[in-house]
């Protein structure tokens, strides 16, 4: 697994020169154990039914760390515990060292969990001032705010008056209030538009190469794919899997069709060193796969060439975020 | 220190922006007009000339003059005012949890402490500005009644003007703490003003009625919220309790009614504070 990583890893998002600069970063960090965010067996009960159940999970610094899970999962309540909103029944977590919801910690913490909430009658720049003065941080942090997410024409405008994706954007923007090291977002591309979703990709990559952390709770896997160094899975309150999303998707797969088989095998082993097993397809042909990765493509079909096999098809498969999230979901249920 | 100071600039911001609030103070001032001027002044410019010398007629006229605005003043305050304050305290705060805004504001990193008591401060200092303005709403009233009846202008003794300011913010203060008490109940700003409206106008009453028919029982309804504010104001107004004006009692004395207050107004801002300090935000 590990030998596969950093190809994995740079072509794992198609924003190579940032996750290269990320990784150089963690690389400098060193430390492992480097942790802004980590909860031990932290549990919220509501009634008899347990809405977390003894999640631990940890966010390095400076990754983007995403939280996935089914509706209902606890992926709100863990993060409202993250601020210190909801008290946990048992458990313990920490932010930047501190107990979850101290203001040293809320101080370096911008968050927007489970949409904004605003005073109706505000413009969306008194809106922020109010939140800012909270902070003891005034007019040009809001004005800076307010145009990272693309609002400064609206910012005179009521509150009230805004749009689903609108109020969302406020919301982030009071999240970034004095860029904090930390950002909780919860399901932050909620009511965005395409091209409000992809400038939040870019919002999140932007914050990532300024060396703040993100930890951000989505159902849209496609983005998280992209974004994201590391995945937390929740289901029904546990925490199923913590990883990077490469090792989730697994391997990416090269499948050759190709006759005869057995000289198709020796003749890409012959010429990349790669190794092929048999398979079959759904349809009950065989096929030929192996793993993709560091596999020289090029080379391996000049070999099937000269080989003289029918080649029918090359291609390299990869199981999306989706594929995996679907699996592993479904059978927990 | 700082970050009280912070939420309490923060919190004044947003009250002094709300529509709310400026309503609340004009429905007040509507009120003061009506009750302290316009109906006395009908019921004078209307009346029998001929009543004599000393009578009702120069009561009502003098009620209305500079030198009665310690009594104008606290008049309202059991009557009308303790109501209005309290729908904007419960407003205030059940609202938050109707917006979600304390889940905007507690994760600034106020902590729920100062985050509450900036609140606090600013509806406060909403109420102390009311006071102040209707203070000179109704000394400018009393000046032009002055003026158009031709009356000599007597300053009020000041003695009374003072007292009859700290009753009032002291009556005032009680009811703010009971709206911030059941906005923090309720989270939610229905039910709350619903609630703290019920109380004030129907179950005090009823209480006292119940305690008319069963002995022993006015030692609870003489120490009911209502009660001690219009004792108070009744202390200092010169009639006492027994002019019949509404809300204005004399079962406590003034003493007694500025305890029983104080008392309340601790009560009801401890549990506001323990209701947002323990329970979870959702
Ligand atoms: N205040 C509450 N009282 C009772 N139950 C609650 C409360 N808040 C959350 N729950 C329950 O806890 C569980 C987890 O809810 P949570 O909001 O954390 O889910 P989620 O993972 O954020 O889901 P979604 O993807 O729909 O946002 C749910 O079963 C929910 O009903
Ligand atoms: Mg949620």
């Amino acid at each position: 697994m590990d030998a596969r990583r950093g190809y994995v890893q740079a072509g794992r998002c198609g924003y190579v020169p940032a996750l290269m600069s990320r990784g150089a970063r963690g690389a400098d960090d060193g430390d492992m154990n480097d942790h802004i965010v980590s909860t031990d067996r932290l549990t919220k009960h509501y009634g008899g039914r347990a809405a977390v159940d003894g999640i631990s999970l940890g966010v390095r610094r400076g990754e983007v760390y995403g939280f996935l899970g089914p509706n209902g999962a606890g992926k709100t309540t863990t993060l409202r515990m993250l601020l210190g909103l909801v008290r946990p029944t048992s458990g313990t977590a920490s932010v930047h060292g501190l107990a979850p919801g101290s203001p040293d910690a809320l101080r370096r913490t911008g968050s927007l969990i489970e949409g904004p909430g605003f005073f109706p009658y505000l413009s969306g720049v008194d809106n922020l001032l109010v939140v800012a003065r909270y902070r003891g941080l005034g007019r040009y942090d809001v004005d800076e705010a307010l145009d990272r997410v693309e609002l400064t024409s609206r910012g005179k405008d009521r509150f009230r008056t805004y749009s689903l994706g609108m109020k969302q954007r406020l919301g982030v923007a009071a999240a970034l209030l004095g860029r904090p090291d930390l950002l909780i977002l919860d399901e932050p591309t909620n009511g965005l538009d395409p091209a409000g979703m992809a400038s939040m990709r870019r919002l999140i990559h932007d914050l990532s190469d300024d060396g703040q952390t993100v930890l951000l709770s989505s159902h849209l896997l496609a983005e998280v794919q992209q974004c994201c160094d590391r995945v937390g899975v929740v289901v029904e309150g546990r925490l199923s899997y913590e990883g990077t999303v490469a090792e989730l998707r697994g391997a990416r797969m090269l499948e050759v069709r190709a006759e005869p088989v057995d000289r198709a095998v020796r003749a890409v082993k012959a010429a990349t060193g790669a190794a092929l097993d048999l398979t079959e397809d759904g349809d009950g042909r065989t096929v030929l796969t192996g793993d993709a990765d560091g596999v020289d493509v090029p080379a391996a079909i000049r070999g099937l060439v000269a080989e003289g096999v029918d080649v029918h098809a090359v291609a390299i498969r990869e199981r999306s975020l989706e594929d995996v999230f679907l699996t592993m979901t479904e059978a927990t249920r | 220190m700082n970050a009280l100071a912070h939420s309490a600039r923060a919190e004044l911001r947003r009250l002094l922006r709300w529509p709310a609030t400026w309503v609340l103070g004009g429905v007040w001032l509507t009120l003061q007009l009506l009750f302290a001027f316009a109906f006395p002044y009908i019921a004078y410019a209307t009346g029998d000339p001929d009543a004599f010398q000393g009578g009702p007629m120069d009561q009502l006229l003098a009620s209305m003059l500079p030198q009665s605005l310690p009594e104008t003043l606290i008049a309202g305050t059991p009557m009308f005012g303790g109501a209005i304050v309290m729908i904007f305290a419960a407003l205030t705060v059940g609202s938050a949890y109707n917006w979600g805004t304390w889940k905007t504001v507690l994760t600034q990193g106020p902590g729920r402490g100062a985050a509450t008591g900036g609140l606090v401060a600013a509806v406060g200092v909403c109420v102390a500005g009311l006071v102040a303005v209707s203070t000179a709403f109704t000394y400018g009233l009393s000046l032009l009644v002055a003026a158009v009846e031709s009356q000599d202008i007597v300053a009020p003794a000041w003695g009374d003007f003072f007292a009859s300011v700290g009753g009032s913010a002291l009556i005032l203060g009680m009811w703010a703490a009971a709206g911030l008490f059941l906005g923090a109940l309720t989270r939610g700003p229905a039910l709350s003003v619903g609630l703290g409206l019920l109380w004030t106008f129907a179950v005090e009453n009823l209480l006292r009625g119940a305690a008319a028919l069963i002995d022993g029982f006015d030692v609870v309804t003489d120490y009911l919220p209502g009660s001690g504010a219009g004792s108070l104001a009744g202390s200092l107004t010169a009639a006492g309790g027994g002019d019949g004006t509404p809300g204005v009692l004399d079962v406590l004395t003034g003493t007694q009614a500025s305890v029983l207050l104080g008392v309340y107004v601790a009560v009801f801002l401890a549990l506001t504070f323990t209701l947002v300090k323990r329970r979870d935000v959702a």
